[in-house]
């Protein structure tokens, strides 16, 4: 996936990646002429007291340090300009991806894990490019250049290079490979203290009040023993490599030495070419080392090409009509036709057979306990999910024969977790409406019992919202998200659970609201709370994804046992009859 | 953090994640907890002393240290020794080449005077330097024996850099494990407040992300920074003994190095922060549109946002693009700077031998010292960047471990007796979170043992506040709180709660087995007495219906069991801590039906002899409550029994009537 991914996104940029290569090819030969030129200044000039010589080859030198840095600062420049635009394209991509799932795949891959993945995996892969564009193309180079180059000098000799390289590779990939799996093995324990620590501040009061400081510190001593133990092995075996590098560098240099000197002096051999094979024989092991610790990257990157490559290769599994119809005639009714709908591979289906008629200025409501299939119902309306059997009308039209943007601009929903966006209060309630005036934002405040709180705040319609909105309280939230349904003005409304935040009363004042202000839209609520539905002109009771009964409240008491049980559980008998 | 917030907090029902009241926090904040991933590039405030104080917690491994330093002085030594005993390795065959090309049978002299007649002056200079023995050739023997000298020297050198490497691993990772144990210490105590008025994952970054960052700051910067300090002096040494005049032109390059890495630094300093920044942005941007996947579908903002995401990510990229450019120059510039010193050390060196002012073995020599200088100066130059942000990290953590603790217990603590009931007592009670808003004033309320005391009231109003005071989370600005008529203040913390049970609404259970859960007050109960708890509280019921029955592992947010299973463990829990005093706090909805009842079951199972106080969000649960305290703005505004306040017809009346009779009681 990694190299499928590499090639896929970097083939645009093509044109950079050769003048990477080119100019790194330059700058390795740049590095690779300075020991040679070096060797002349010894054998030509000091063994002739040539001053004259060796200033000039000097001149010589300076100027291909000076061309060296040029091609290297070049290189540098498009490599980075590789490596960032392909990050940035990929990002893109992921998130156009997403953008295009439905709700169903969005579940499957978690919100954190799809965040993970555009943010940190594309991060690492982006840094592989990096790395091979600045350091990963000239090694090779530099390593081969460094073989030929040394070879050249004295063929005798070579062999030298084919036992230190070896010698260096096995020695530092025997201590890498022993790490990665300890290393793997601290993140582990790293998690696990982080687990302990946030169980402990999350769970502070219960700890507190059921006085288990003491042995919490103790399971606490337990994780951090055990992250001690492991990162202190990891340790261990991290301070080997550079005594190890420096012992095969400077053994390879005594080795050349010893060697060479046999070669001095049967005259095979010059003296300054003697140092010019010393210093490609170091300049070969350099890169051999930056390579292999380069090399350690790829599969962390390769895990991560392949958790991007899963996105981009998943389709939505809701897909827009080809020839969308475009306009509806009537307005406000949904209706759902023996609609079924199961996860791929489930055993059960999640909704069974459902159907039932929304009609516009009424409330429908559905209850059931947690599971049911509510939260799905929702979804297939809204056409997050497509039923896999049976059909959803909306005011006669099939959603799939829909364009969505007409689907959803009817709809008003107010979601279970009630997500502010970061922003100011105003900008939240412009949501579905940028156009909204501030009249009507205050309007849609006072209908979601919100004005007064909103009011209060400092900056009013201007107060800053957090991210998640996580600045105001769960209920403030969940008016708030209420009144950006409002504002949107549908013929729809659609409330998941949408009060289970408000205390009772406001509840109630809530509704009355809602009866005065879109009394003449179609409302479909999903509630826990008996006293949310109570008024509805149809409740639904779902049970294991079946309707079970239907009715309004006063019908459902004397002919639904399940229903009769669940509002007992909440009321009690003579309360529900008052 | 208001109290109109943190009331909401405990009243409000549903996942607690949900219910986290922060202060509004920078938006890119948020996206730094779990998500970023890559911490921004905070500063240190106070670099100097902080770094004085990270280095200060090594004070226990003061030996360990002690021995690492000579350890590293040894293997430094050895190593800058090394270049020059392979220079006088140079020398022998240099020298040994040119003997074997003068006649054998003359002397040395003889061979440089002879140059010098045939007006050869500066080959003559050069020879008269040498040590020759013309017509012998390389004497092997005694190369033989510095080349071997020389191989022992880096063999050892290679060891003690490795021992020391190995000391001082020790030394750091039981500096890291001091400092996590003593912020976790530290998290016991700090009072309640202090997390209360932080948001949470502000915390948890502290004593996680910060504190990886600081330790992998000490295990990576430490140790090459003091062999690289130690290589740049040793080396400095070494050249200068050697030849004075090259030292000079090698350390010409020292301001040149630190130039150039100031310059680059300094920019890409700047541009990481962009970076970072960028990074931070988009980040929050693509959390957010994930999040909130449906309700962006739903409001058809899907175009705004992808062009916005554009927008983000064309500015990330320009700004990563700087970022890596600039500091991908910083190796190659390093470099260019080293082979500058070659070229100089090459040209200069060799007109030197050439004139005889230097023998050839020490122009090599100087070569290697060169890049055995710059290497540990590039080194430290990288390492700044890693430090900066470790010692930001470790100035959070030192914040914490400064923060100011609870209150010690007394030192005579009090202890009531154990009677057969408890009697609690608020006696002209006053508090309030932020002195500007107060809260409780001067509130009376009395439990008498065995009784149960309902508190309702909005949300705001200052139930869960009770709470707090009560278990002793947050300590009365006025007043007291009694027990059997002594003064919590006066007992000790632990004593305290260990005789109060409690159940709050949010169900916090630990990664660990159903078992352990019902146990956590009492580890050392038995598996009767945790089966016993369990039958009380309906848990039995449904751990037979699961897998592995009592072994059931509930998951990080224990989702494999539904939120009514999760409050009936929390019952079964504070049955088997068997508390005097009982605090429950209510859960509403998001518990399916079915639970529910049985949740009230227990609980009112627990209730019984027992002096509870309820929290209640739900009228008809506290019906049969011995009292009912209808609380509004932190006061108590109506106090008796359900048949008294409805026949008031005052402020739980109305509560009564808003929760059970629809529109009709608006007239009333």
């Amino acid at each position: 996936m990694l190299f499928r991914l590499l090639v896929r996104y970097l083939r645009p940029y093509w044109a950079l990646l050769l003048a990477v290569v080119v100019f790194q090819s330059l700058q390795s030969w740049a590095m690779l002429a300075l020991p040679s030129l070096n060797a002349d200044i010894i054998d030509l000039g000091i063994a002739t007291g040539d001053t004259g010589y060796i200033l000039s080859t000097g001149a010589w030198m300076l100027l291909i340090t000076l061309a060296q840095i040029v091609c290297t600062v070049v290189a540098v420049y498009f490599g980075a300009r590789a490596a960032m635009s392909l990050g940035r394209d990929l990002r893109r991509d992921v998130f156009r991806g997403v953008g295009a799932f439905s709700e169903r795949e969005v579940n499957t891959f978690g919100a954190p894990s799809l965040i993970t993945r555009s943010t940190n995996d594309v991060q690492q892969v982006q840094t592989l490019v990096q790395m091979i564009c600045t350091m990963l193309v000239s090694a090779p180079i530099l390593a081969i250049g460094g073989v030929i180059a040394a070879m050249r000098l004295n063929l005798e000799l070579s062999w030298l290079i084919a036992v230190s390289v070896p010698v260096l590779v096995v020695l530092v990939l025997l201590v890498v490979t022993r790490m990665l799996p300890l290393y793997r093995l601290v993140q582990q324990r790293i998690d696990r203290v982080n687990l302990v620590l946030r169980e402990q501040l999350t769970g502070i009061r219960v700890i507190r009040a059921f006085v288990r400081e003491p042995i919490e510190t103790k399971r606490f001593d337990v994780v951090n023993t055990e992250i001690t133990d492991v990162t202190t092995r990891a340790g261990r075996l991290m301070v080997l490599i550079p005594p190890l590098v420096m012992a095969v560098l400077n053994v390879s240099s005594v080795a050349v030495l010893w060697f060479g000197a046999f070669r001095v002096a049967d005259g095979s051999l010059e003296i300054g070419t003697l140092f010019a094979f010393l210093q490609y024989l170091m300049q070969i092991l350099m890169a051999v080392m930056m390579s292999t610790f380069m090399l350690v990257m790829v599969p962390r990157a390769s895990v991560s090409a392949d958790r991007i490559g899963e996105v981009l290769e998943t389709e939505s599994s809701v897909t827009p009509p080809d020839t969308p119809v475009t306009a509806l005639r009537a307005h406000g009714t949904i209706e759902l036709q023996n609609v079924s709908f199961s996860y791929p591979g489930a055993d059960q289906p999640v909704l069974r057979n459902l159907s039932f008629t929304l009609q516009p200025g009424t409330t429908t409501a559905v209850v059931g306990s947690t599971g049911a299939g509510k939260t799905t119902l929702v979804n297939l309306m809204l056409r997050l999910f497509d039923a896999t059997e049976g059909r959803v009308l909306v005011d006669g039209v099939d959603v799939r024969d829909l364009d969505p943007k007409l689907l959803w601009s009817r709809i008003g929903l107010v979601p279970q977790k009630p997500y502010l966006f970061a922003g100011t209060i105003a900008s939240n309630l412009r949501y579905g409406n940028p156009d909204a005036t501030d009249d009507e934002l205050w309007r849609a405040l006072e209908t979601a019992q919100a004005r007064d709180f909103v009011a209060a705040m400092p900056g009013g319609l201007s107060a800053k919202i957090a991210q998640g909105g996580t600045n105001v309280s769960g209920g403030q939230r969940q008016r708030l998200a209420i009144a950006r349904a409002i504002v949107k003005r549908p013929e729809i409304y659609v409330f998941d659970d949408s009060f289970s935040a408000l205390d009772v009363a406001t509840d109630a004042r809530l509704r009355r609201a809602l009866d005065r202000d879109v009394g003449g839209a179609t409302r479909f609520v999903v509630a826990q709370r008996v006293t949310s539905i109570v008024s509805a002109d149809q409740i639904l009771v779902l049970e294991h994804g079946v309707i079970v009964a239907r009715g309004t409240h006063e019908e459902l008491l004397s002919n639904s046992e399940i229903y009769a049980e669940i509002v007992a559980s909440q009321l009690k008998a003579e309360e529900v009859a008052a | 953090m208001t109290t109109e917030n943190r009331n909401q907090t405990a009243s409000a029902p549903a996942q607690h994640e949900d219910e986290e009241v922060r202060p509004a926090a920078p938006a890119p904040r948020g996206g730094m907890g779990g998500f970023g991933g890559q911490l921004p590039a905070k500063k240190p405030i106070n670099f100097g002393p902080s770094v004085r104080r990270l280095i200060g917690r090594l004070r226990p491994e003061a030996w360990p240290v002690v021995i690492v330093t000579i350890l590293a002085i040894i293997g430094v030594v050895f190593s800058v020794l090394g270049p020059m005993i392979l220079g006088e390795g140079t020398n022998i065959i240099f020298e040994g080449f040119i003997s074997s090309q003068l006649a054998e049978g003359t002397t040395a002299q003889q061979v440089i005077e002879g140059l010098r007649l045939q007006g050869n002056e500066g080959q003559a200079d050069m020879l008269s330097a040498m040590n020759l023995h013309p017509g012998q050739g390389i004497d092997f023997t005694q190369l033989g024996w510095i080349l071997l000298g020389a191989l022992v020297l880096y063999l050892l050198s290679s060891l003690f850099t490795w021992l020391q490497g190995y000391v001082l691993n020790g030394a750091i990772q039981r500096t890291a494990y001091r400092l996590r144990s003593d912020v976790e210490d530290k998290i016991n105590r700090l009072p309640l407040s202090y997390f209360d008025s932080l948001p949470r994952g502000e915390v948890l970054s502290r004593v996680t992300n910060d504190m990886d960052n600081v330790t992998q700051t000490l295990q990576q910067t430490l140790s090459q920074m003091i062999t690289s300090l130690l290589t740049v002096v040793g080396v400095t040494v070494m050249m200068f003994i050697i030849s004075p005049i090259l030292a000079l032109v090698a350390l010409v390059t020292i301001p040149l190095t630190v130039v150039v890495t100031v310059v680059i630094a300094r920019r890409s300093q700047k541009m990481f922060a962009a970076q970072w920044k960028h990074t931070g942005e988009l980040n929050a941007r693509i959390e957010e549109t994930f999040t909130a996947h449906a309700i962006v579908k739903v409001f058809d903002r899907q175009d705004e946002v992808n062009a916005d995401f554009d927008e983000k990510n064309a500015e990330l990229f320009k700004a990563s693009f700087g970022a890596q450019f600039v500091s991908g120059i910083i190796m190659p510039a390093m470099m260019f700077v080293g082979n500058l010193v070659y070229v100089a050390i090459a040209v200069v060196g060799g007109v030197m031998v050439s004139v005889g002012a230097l023998r050839l073995g020490a122009v090599q020599a100087f070569i290697q010292y060169a890049r055995q200088f710059s290497q540990p100066l590039s080194q430290l130059g990288s390492m700044a960047n890693l430090l900066q942000s470790g010692v930001a990290s470790a100035e959070r953590i030192f914040e914490l471990l400064d923060a100011e603790e609870m209150t010690s217990d007394p030192l005579v603590p009090e202890t009531p007796k154990a009677a057969a009931g408890a009697r609690v007592a608020f006696e002209d009670v006053s508090f309030s979170y932020s002195p500007d808003k107060p809260l409780i004033t001067h509130m009376n309320l009395v439990a008498e043992p065995g009784s149960t005391v309902a508190i309702v009231g909005p949300t705001g109003a200052g139930k869960t506040t009770l709470v707090n005071l009560l278990m002793r989370f947050y300590e009365v600005d006025s007043g007291r709180i009694t027990y059997n008529g002594i003064d919590i203040a006066r007992m000790t913390r632990d004593d305290l709660r260990s005789r109060t049970g409690i159940v709050l609404q949010d169900t916090w259970l630990f990664v660990g087995t159903i078992r352990d859960n019902i146990a956590y007050g009492r580890p050392d109960a038995t598996e009767e007495e945790i089966h016993e708890a369990a039958v009380a509280a309906y848990v039995d019921r449904f751990v037979h219906a699961l897998p592995d029955g009592y072994d059931t592992m509930l998951d990080d947010d224990a989702s494999n069991i539904s939120a009514g299973e999760r409050q009936l463990i929390a019952i079964a829990r504070a049955f088997l801590a068997k508390p005097q005093i009982l605090i429950l706090d209510e859960a509403t909805s998001s518990v399916d039906t079915r639970t529910e009842v049985l949740v009230q079951e227990a609980m009112k199972r627990l209730r019984a002899d027992r002096t509870s106080f309820v929290i209640a969000h739900r009228l008809s649960t506290i019906r049969d409550a011995d009292t009912i305290v209808v609380m509004e703005n932190g006061a108590i505004v109506e106090q008796g029994a359900h048949a008294e306040l409805i026949e008031a017809q005052g402020a739980y009346w109305r509560l009564y009537n808003a929760q059970f009779q629809e529109p009709a009681e608006q007239a009333a």
